[in-house]
C-alpha cells in the first residue's frame, strides 16, 4: 500500500497533438494518500477512463509521471503494479465455485493454500457469500456475480490500490443501496486505497472522502462531498453535482452587488469585484432557495413530486430557477417571491467562482 | 385511446412469467411499470405490443380486441434500454425509416422528421451516422423514430438506463413534455422509484409477474395497498418492523413505543407490520418526528446535500435519510427520531390497514 501521485499528466490518442482538442487529458495533478476512499466523477468522455487506464498501466501517458509512493511506475506494465480492479460487468468464471473464484487472484500469485483459505473465508464473510461458497457461480444473479467480482478485487491484502470502474451500473436500485453501503463498510475494515470511477454523483459522493471532478480532460475541482456541494468552484461542478443541479443565472454587478433581472441579490460576503469583460453568473443550489414574503418575483411553472420533497420550477426574468420544498410544506400556485441563502450564493466569472 | 388487458397471462413451459392481469391504461400522462429486473415489465410490454401472444386473456385497444392482431398492424412504437439504430443510415434516415415503410410521401417525411428532430435537439446532427453520436444523442435518435410515426401506443422500456446520470435527468424532464399534446398511450418501464415519482402519471408496481397496485403515482406512493407494493415503491428500501398494539399504544420494543392517535384508535389490538420510509427517520427531532430510537451506526453516506445513516437496532438494519449533513461516528450509538404520523401499518395478510 502506498500514496499515489499523478504528476503533470497529459495524454493524447493523436500521434502529434497540436491544439487543446487533441488532448484526452489536458492536465492532471493529483495526490492520493494511503488508505483513502476516492472517486473520479465526470460525464462520458471527460477522461476518467483514460486516467484509470494510466494508473493501472494499460496506457502510458503522453506526458507526466505516475508514482506509487516514491516509485515511478509510469512505464511499468499492469502486472508489476500490484493493483486490483473491478469492472462494470461481473468478471466471474461460471464453471468455478464461488470459493475458487475468490481464491483465483491469490492462487494466481502463488499464495500458500492455508493463507488462501483464510483470506477467502474472511472476504466471503464480509460479503455474506458464505452460504453458497461451494456452489458454482453459474447459477447466480447479476448482483450475486458482481459481489464475487468485488470480492475478487478485495481479496488480496497487499495491493497498492483497488480500482472500481462503474461497478454498480448493472445493479438494480434496491441492491445498489446494499452493495454501496457494503463497499463503504469494507473500506472501513480493509483500509486499502480505493478509487471509484463513475458518472453517478450519488455513488461518488456517498462512497468517497474526496472526489475528483473531471470535465473535458481537466480536473475542475477536488474536494469533499460537502465542499463540492456547498462551494462549487466552477459552474460545471454546480450543475453536475446535485439533482437538480445548481441554478446558474446571468447577472451584472452594481456597486459590488450582483443583480438578476434588475433585482439585487445580497451575498454573505462584501462587495464583489469582477475582471473587466468577464461573463458573470450567479449560482445557487435548489436546496438554498426558499419561498419568502419578500424577494425576487417569480412565476411557478411546474411542480414535480419527488416523494420526500417537491422540485419546483420557477421563472425569474426569463431564467429557470429550481427549488426544493419539503414534503408536507405548502406551495404557492402562480406568482411568488424567492429568497436565496446569502451564505450559499456564489458569483462566477467565465465559469469560475470569484465570490 | 385506451389499452386494456383482460385477464392476460403468459406462461413459458412450466414457468409463469405473467399471472392473470387486468389493467386499463390511461391516455393522459405516462403509465409507469415499476419493478426490479425480471419482475415482468418487458414481458408485459411485449404482450402489449403484440410481440408475444398471451397464454390466456385478451388485449383490447381503442374498443377493439387486438389479441390476435400482429404488431405490424397495431401502430405501436417501442424504445429499448439498449438504443437501437441502423448504423449505416444517417440520423435523418434512421428517424424517417418507419415513415418510409408506411409509404409516406417524401416531402411529408422531411417535414415530420425536421419537426421531431427539433423537439429532440437533433437538428444539427441529421446528416451524421449514429456511430458519430454520444449515447444520449443515439437514444434521442431512437426516441425520435418512435415519435415520428404518430403511434397509438408507445412503449418505452427503461429508455434512460444506459445514459449518464445528468443526461438521464435532462431527458426525464423532457419526455413528458414531448408526449403532452399527443393522443397516444405511453407506457414506461423503470426499476427506479425516484424516476416513477418524477415522471408522474400513473404507476403499476410489479413483483414476480404480478401487478400489486395501479393508480396515480403520487397516491400509490403515499398509500401503498400492501407491504409488497410499499417495498417495490421505495428507494432506499423501506424500513419494516413487527409492532404490537395494546390499548392506546403501539410498541416496537420495550424501549420504543408511541401513542395510537385518533386515526388508529379503531384498530384491533395485536401484531402489525409497520413500514417506515427512510426519510421519516431523522437525526434531529422536529414537529412530527418525535419518537426517539437508538441504534449502532454501521455506515454513513454523506453526499453533501443529504445524509444516509445505516444503523442496527435489535437484529435489523435500519436506514435514515435526511437533508443536510449529519455526521456520526461508525460504531457509535446514535439517537434518531421517527415520524409516527407517516407510518404505514400492515395487517397479518400484509395489506394496508392504516396510513
Amino acid at each position: 500500500m502506498s500514496e499515489i501521485v499523478l504528476k503533470d499528466l497529459r495524454h493524447s490518442y493523436v500521434p502529434a497533438p497540436k491544439d487543446d482538442a487533441d488532448w484526452a487529458l489536458k492536465q492532471v495533478d493529483v495526490r492520493w494518500s494511503d488508505g483513502g476512499a476516492y472517486a473520479l466523477l465526470g460525464p462520458s468522455g471527460c477522461g476518467k477512463t483514460t486516467l484509470l487506464n494510466i494508473i493501472s498501466g494499460l496506457l502510458t501517458p503522453t506526458e507526466g509521471q505516475v508514482f506509487f509512493g516514491t516509485r515511478d511506475v509510469t512505464h511499468e506494465p499492469p502486472e508489476q503494479r500490484n493493483i486490483a480492479q473491478v469492472f462494470q460487468f461481473p468478471v466471474v468464471y461460471d464453471t468455478m465455485t464461488v470459493y475458487d473464484n475468490l481464491a483465483f487472484p491469490l492462487r494466481n500469485r502463488g499464495v500458500p493454500a492455508a493463507d488462501v483459505d483464510a483470506q477467502v473465508r474472511q472476504i466471503a464473510e464480509m460479503l455474506d457469500l458464505e452460504d453458497g461458497l461451494f456452489k458454482r457461480a453459474a447459477g447466480l444473479t447479476a448482483d450475486g456475480k458482481q459481489k464475487i467480482s468485488l470480492g475478487r478485487g478485495l481479496v488480496r491484502s497487499d495491493v497498492n490500490v483497488i480500482m472500481f470502474d462503474e461497478p454498480l451500473t448493472v445493479i438494480d436500485p434496491h441492491l445498489k443501496w446494499q452493495l454501496r453501503s457494503k463497499l463503504k463498510e469494507l473500506h472501513h475494515e480493509v483500509g486499502s486505497t480505493m478509487i471509484y470511477v463513475t458518472h453517478d454523483q450519488t455513488e461518488a459522493l456517498t462512497f468517497a472522502d474526496q472526489v475528483v471532478v473531471m470535465y473535458e480532460g481537466t480536473v475542475v475541482q477536488i474536494g469533499t462531498p460537502v465542499e463540492l456541494f456547498e462551494r462549487p468552484k466552477h459552474t460545471f461542478v454546480g450543475h453536475f453535482i446535485g439533482s437538480p443541479g445548481m441554478n446558474v443565472l446571468p447577472c451584472q454587478l452594481e456597486g459590488g452587488v450582483p443583480q438578476v433581472g434588475g433585482q439585487p441579490v445580497p451575498l454573505g460576503n462584501g462587495p464583489v469585484e469582477a475582471p473587466a469583460g468577464a461573463r458573470l453568473e450567479l449560482g445557487v443550489r435548489p436546496e438554498f432557495v426558499t419561498f419568502a414574503d419578500e424577494g425576487l418575483p417569480v412565476q411557478v411553472v411546474k411542480v414535480s413530486d419527488a416523494g420526500r420533497h417537491s422540485i419546483v420550477e420557477t421563472r425569474l426574468a426569463g431564467n429557470r430557477v429550481m427549488l426544493l420544498v419539503r414534503e408536507g410544506e405548502s406551495l404557492p400556485s402562480e406568482s411568488a417571491r424567492l429568497s436565496f441563502d446569502p451564505a450559499h450564493t456564489q458569483v462566477y466569472a467565465d465559469g469560475w467562482m470569484i465570490a | 385511446m385506451s389499452l386494456e388487458l383482460k385477464s392476460v397471462s403468459k406462461r413459458v413451459g412450466a414457468e409463469t412469467h405473467i399471472h392473470a392481469t387486468d389493467l386499463t391504461l390511461k391516455d393522459d400522462g405516462f403509465n409507469i411499470l415499476l419493478g426490479t429486473t425480471l419482475s415482468g415489465k418487458t414481458t408485459l410490454m411485449q404482450l402489449m405490443a403484440g410481440l408475444e401472444r398471451p397464454t390466456s386473456g385478451e388485449i383490447w385497444f381503442d374498443g377493439k380486441n387486438v389479441t390476435r392482431v400482429p404488431t405490424q398492424k397495431r401502430n405501436v412504437s417501442m424504445v429499448h434500454q439498449q438504443f437501437i439504430n441502423y448504423p449505416n443510415l444517417s440520423v435523418f434516415e434512421n428517424i424517417a425509416s418507419p415513415l418510409k415503410v408506411a409509404g409516406v410521401a417524401r416531402d411529408e417525411i422531411a417535414k415530420r422528421v425536421d419537426r421531431v428532430a427539433e423537439l429532440l435537439k437533433l437538428g444539427p446532427l441529421l446528416k451524421r451516422r449514429p456511430g458519430a453520436l454520444s449515447g444520449g444523442q443515439q437514444q434521442r435518435t431512437a426516441l425520435a423514430r418512435a415519435l415520428v410515426k404518430d403511434a397509438d401506443l408507445i412503449l418505452l422500456d427503461e429508455p434512460l438506463a444506459n445514459l449518464d446520470f445528468k443526461l438521464r435527468e435532462e431527458l426525464r424532464d423532457e419526455l413528458p413534455r414531448l408526449f403532452a399534446d399527443r393522443s397516444c398511450t405511453v407506457v414506461y418501464a423503470t426499476t427506479e422509484p425516484s424516476e416513477a415519482l418524477l415522471l408522474g402519471g400513473h404507476t403499476a408496481t410489479l413483483h414476480e409477474g404480478r401487478i400489486t397496485q395501479f393508480g396515480e403515482t403520487g397516491k400509490i406512493y403515499r398509500h401503498p395497498a400492501d407491504l409488497l407494493s410499499a417495498k417495490v415503491f421505495s428507494d432506499p428500501p423501506i424500513n419494516t418492523a413487527e409492532v404490537v398494539k395494546a390499548g392506546d399504544r403501539f410498541s416496537l420494543s420495550q424501549e420504543v413505543s408511541w401513542p395510537a392517535g385518533p386515526k388508529l384508535a379503531g384498530l384491533a389490538d395485536g401484531p402489525y407490520t409497520v413500514g417506515i420510509r427512510p426519510h421519516h427517520i431523522l437525526p434531529s427531532p422536529n414537529d412530527t418526528a418525535r419518537i426517539p430510537i437508538r441504534g449502532k451506526v454501521l455506515v454513513t453516506e454523506l453526499s453533501g446535500s443529504e445524509s444516509v445513516i445505516h444503523f442496527a437496532m435489535g437484529k435489523a438494519t435500519w436506514v435514515s435519510q435526511s437533508h443536510g449533513i449529519h455526521a456520526f461516528e461508525i460504531g457509535a450509538e446514535a439517537e434518531l427520531f421517527m415520524d409516527a404520523e407517516r407510518f404505514f401499518y400492515f395487517g397479518a395478510d400484509e395489506s394496508l390497514v392504516a396510513a
